[in-house]
């Protein structure tokens, strides 16, 4: 796409966009080519000096067994968290999408999560179940279920799951809605004429109408995972127990920072950056072909 | 809808009322631990309905803070609004000059410029994260507000946001504002800047609560206690042994954190959506 | 005021595609001119190089004796009324008319003066404190007209300023423009598709096709001797019907074994040769007699309420006829068609030339 009319001259242009890319550049490029090169060294214990490995850090990621945990883990929360935020969100968007009195109100209502940071929402579910003095948290030790996320891995995921559900359900409503109110209401009475009933009509015709909405859903849920969780993990079981709740990213930021091992840091940010930019040129693709349609 | 049957309304009114209590829960529960004192909180029967200690928490945590880190949350969230607000202008600021840039001017490497920019879409903070840090350390702008939101600034997101509202204003704009006399500054200022105030303000929206509720990069570039967020700050008020933390503080602290972006996506719905859809594609 | 000139003016796009092809025109002062033709024929972007929206690739643009090639478009001194009238969605009417003044540094009062008076000319007086989007399609397109008023150019441009506008309202502000240009005496240049607002708007009409002036002249100039077959197939509704004929001698065709006398025939033509043969639909008398006559099998009539359409075919080509109602009943099959010599137009298949008399 490209504007008929143009404003003469350069000088100007250059000069508009110099303060972004200079931003760009200093911040982004150069960071990120940094993180490239750094993941081909190792630096010696001091940090004084540092020599070119080929991909030893690459090799030495992939022999360790923690590093296989961790994308085990980041695979467990991601599609956890994918499958209940889209279910919920759905759920509650196909009802509020119904005539009913006061919708405007739900829809407030069900949306202000997304204003919470993740951390505070990790930190309130933790108090809501915490083991002693948990609203939630406590009457399950009381009723004889041995709950205890600090000590119990398969706990902490849940309460992870359930803080970063709770916190992206908003997000995935909002986007749920506008798919379904941009279906045309002919379709849907064409359908009802041909018999189809609700439920019938939900599936057949209006889920799969939904389906590009739920597929950019999918992908930004996976990314929300991903990198903003960080700080719902870091506040809530600092990639505990035992590691048991350390992802991919948790995991660059542990042995960058607590560790102090950088080349094998780099080598994850690499790692991570082909992921994401492996799904979003997934998305784009698939944006295209829903165009060209 | 083709119908609308009683129980259809029912079940539908049903659901979202139990999808808002279950959404809301956690916040009530925030809301009624920061009415008790610790004693009430750490034995685990602490009531549904408010205590009397709202006062003396409220002011303690604004004034004095936790008992361990002693920073009165007011200054953490005066630092959470300058980053906020920082990051907010900052990247309309630069993203409506380079957008301008882009649509509207021919130079050369405009395409090149373009996709640099572009392409930052992909990769958010987190990946890149020890090398940033290194360099806004070589930059000599740890612990300061320059450090804080300089980095964050730089996505492509307002820039995508902005070229896509310019590439909708007809080019007769344009035109006649040549014809009427107004250089690339005028139509800037008259004509394009008024046109704008929506997309701003739904961008301003977004970007706020992003900066607002930023954890990774302020957790690893601020040290010194008087550049704390308050969302880092909560983390420090809980990560110690349980028998000293003091939750109706921390919760005190949760609720005050909430409040700023929370009011902001209840009173700018509107533009909040407008802002949140329009981003994302 | 002032005249426009155009010398051999050319317009390359990039990857050399060619829009406009050396066009020559002078166009008097005070006087309306009207490019009319196709889709893609070149006359908007020749009218936006006059506008100074497009560069100009070649040639020279005059407007007074001031060559304007290198000037920007606001220090050409001239006003535009766009298709989509470009209105500033942001400012009241009051404003959109005003800008260009306030941008030139017009003193207040006189700003004020000015918008008032067109405003009043136009009659918009009680829209001036309104926004654009609160007016009509009409009410808008008198802003627009206004903004261009306003500044007292020396030269009006119009880019189709009538075809967002429906039917009833493009007739009654078409007659409104030729009043104003007329009380106004500015010069005006208006770009057109549609050739009723071309043949009524214009002094001088210029009609062009792929780049190219195919014919330049009064409106009645165009319509009676059409220089080109794209000229008289263009001009005219329903469209010239096109025959394919041959030369028998001086002042005499064949269509079809058929003989008809033409008086505008070029001479020294080649007996035998092909030739085509140009009638206007209204210009045969369907069911006459004479001297020169054709016969046309009728498919299917079209009321038009105070004429009719007879649709069929002439010497196996496709062929219209108009009639007024009630002269010939409506079931009628096979027509003889009387052709007054003086109406027939000859073209030349190869460069579709008319060949006329020299």
């Amino acid at each position: 796409m490209e504007k008929r009319a143009h404003i003469s001259g350069w000088t100007l242009p250059l000069l508009l966009i110099l303060p972004q890319m200079a931003i760009t550049v200093i911040f982004f490029y150069w960071p990120a080519s940094q993180a490239i090169w750094q993941s081909f060294l190792r630096e010696d214990a001091f940090g004084l000096a540092s020599e070119f490995v080929g991909f030893e850090n690459y090799v030495a990621l992939f022999e360790q067994p923690e590093y296989y945990r961790a994308m085990g883990t980041t695979a467990i929360f991601s599609s956890l968290v994918a499958f209940f935020s889209l279910a919920v969100a759905l759920l509650l968007a196909t009802q509020a999408d119904k005539n009913i009195r006061g919708g405007h109100a739900f829809k407030t209502l069900l949306i202000w999560p997304y204003a919470v940071a993740p951390a505070i929402a990790g930190v309130l579910w933790m108090f809501m179940f915490h083991p002693t003095l948990g609203t939630l948290g406590r009457p399950l030790n009381v009723m004889g279920y041995n709950w205890n996320p600090m000590l119990d891995g398969k706990d902490a995921m849940i309460l992870l799951v359930l803080s970063a559900t709770w916190k992206h359900v908003s997000y995935n409503f909002l986007f749920f809605l506008a798919g379904l109110q941009a279906i045309p209401k002919s379709v849907i009475e064409a359908g009802a004429i041909d018999g189809a009933g609700p439920f019938r009509r939900f599936w057949t015709i209006i889920f799969p109408l939904l389906s590009p909405t739920t597929f950019f859903l999918l992908v930004v849920t996976i990314v929300y995972v991903f990198f903003e969780t960080f700080g719902i993990i870091d506040a809530v079981t600092g990639g505990g127990p035992a590691g048991q709740t350390t992802t991919l990213v948790y995991k660059v930021y542990a042995d960058g920072r607590l560790g102090g091992d950088l080349g094998g840091s780099a080598a994850q940010s690499v790692i991570l950056m082909v992921i994401v930019i492996a799904l979003t040129a997934i998305q784009f693709r698939y944006v295209e072909r829903k165009v060209q349609y | 809808m083709v119908e609308n049957r009683p129980f259809a309304q029912f079940m539908a009114y049903l659901t979202l009322v139990i999808g808002v209590l279950i959404v809301a829960f956690p916040v009530y529960l925030a809301i009624m631990a920061s009415t008790f004192d610790t004693a009430t909180i750490i034995n685990g029967n602490m009531p549904l309905i408010p205590g009397d200690q709202a006062g003396e928490n409220y002011s303690r945590a604004l004034f004095y803070g936790g008992k361990l880190a002693r920073e009165p949350v007011a200054m953490m969230m005066a630092n959470s609004m300058i980053m906020a607000l920082g990051i907010a202008f900052g990247k309309i600021l630069i993203s409506i000059l380079s957008a301008f840039a882009v649509v509207y001017f021919q130079f050369p490497f405009r395409k090149t410029a373009f996709w640099v920019i572009f392409i930052t879409l992909m990769l958010p903070v987190e990946v890149r994260i020890y090398p940033t840090y290194k360099i806004v350390a070589d930059l000599g702008l740890l612990d300061t507000y320059t450090g804080l939101i300089m980095p964050l600034i730089a996505s492509a997101t307002g820039t995508l946001l902005f070229r896509q509202f310019f590439m909708t204003i007809p080019d007769e704009l344009l035109e006649a504002s040549k014809i009427d006399g107004a250089g690339a500054f005028r139509f800037f200022k008259d004509t394009l800047l008024p046109l704008s105030v929506t997309t701003i303000a739904a961008l301003f929206v977004i970007q706020f609560i992003y900066g607002w509720n930023q954890y990774l990069w302020p957790l690893l570039i601020t040290t010194q206690s008087s550049m704390q967020t308050i969302v880092i700050g909560i983390k420090k008020m809980i990560t110690t042994t349980d028998a000293l933390t003091e939750w109706q503080i921390a919760m005190t602290t949760a609720v005050l954190a909430m409040v700023p972006p929370v009011l902001v996506v209840i009173f700018m719905q509107r533009l909040f959506v407008k802002g949140l859809v329009e981003t994302e594609k | 005021m002032a005249g426009v000139t155009l010398d051999t003016v050319r317009k390359i796009y990039a990857g050399n595609v060619e829009a406009v092809k050396g066009v020559s025109l002078g166009i008097e002062d005070g006087s309306f001119c009207v490019l009319v033709g196709p889709s893609g024929c070149g006359k908007s972007t020749l009218l936006r190089m006059i506008a100074g929206l497009e560069t100009i690739s070649g040639g020279e643009v005059k407007i007074g004796d001031r060559v304007v090639n290198q000037v920007e478009p606001a220090d050409r001194d001239i006003a535009m009324v766009f298709q989509n009238y470009a209105l500033y969605p942001h400012m009241s009417v009051y404003d959109n008319m005003a800008y260009g003044l306030k941008n030139r540094k017009t003193p207040k009062d006189e700003i004020e003066k000015r918008v008032k008076e067109a405003a009043r000319i136009l009659a918009i007086e009680s829209f001036l404190a309104r926004k654009p989007r609160q007016l009509s399609g009409g009410q808008r397109q008198r802003v627009a007209m206004g903004r261009a008023i306003v500044r007292k150019p020396q030269v009006f441009l119009f880019d189709e300023p009538l075809s967002n506008l429906d039917a009833k309202l493009r007739v009654q502000m078409r007659v409104e423009i030729k009043r104003l240009q007329r009380a106004l005496g500015v010069t005006s240049i208006y770009v057109t598709h549609d050739q009723v607002e071309a043949m009524t708007l214009s002094d001088k009409l210029v009609v062009m096709s792929g780049g190219q002036i195919e014919q330049v002249g009064t409106p009645s100039e165009v319509y009676r001797r059409p220089e080109t077959r794209f000229v008289a197939t263009f001009i005219g509704s329903p469209p010239m019907n096109i025959l394919p004929g041959t030369v028998e001698g001086p002042g005499r065709v064949s269509v079809g074994g058929q003989s008809i006398a033409v008086t505008d025939m070029r001479e020294g033509l080649t007996p035998g040769s092909a030739i085509e043969v140009g009638l206007r639909p209204e210009d045969v008398q369907a069911g006459g007699t004479g001297a020169s006559t054709l016969s046309m099998d009728v498919d299917f009539v079209e009321e038009l309420g105070a004429t009719q359409l007879f649709h069929g075919k002439v010497a196996g080509a496709e062929f219209i006829v108009q009639a007024s109602t009630g002269q010939l009943p409506a079931d009628t099959r096979k027509l003889t068609l009387a052709v007054d010599p003086a109406n027939v137009h000859l073209f030349d298949p190869q460069t579709t030339k008319r060949l006329g008399r020299v």
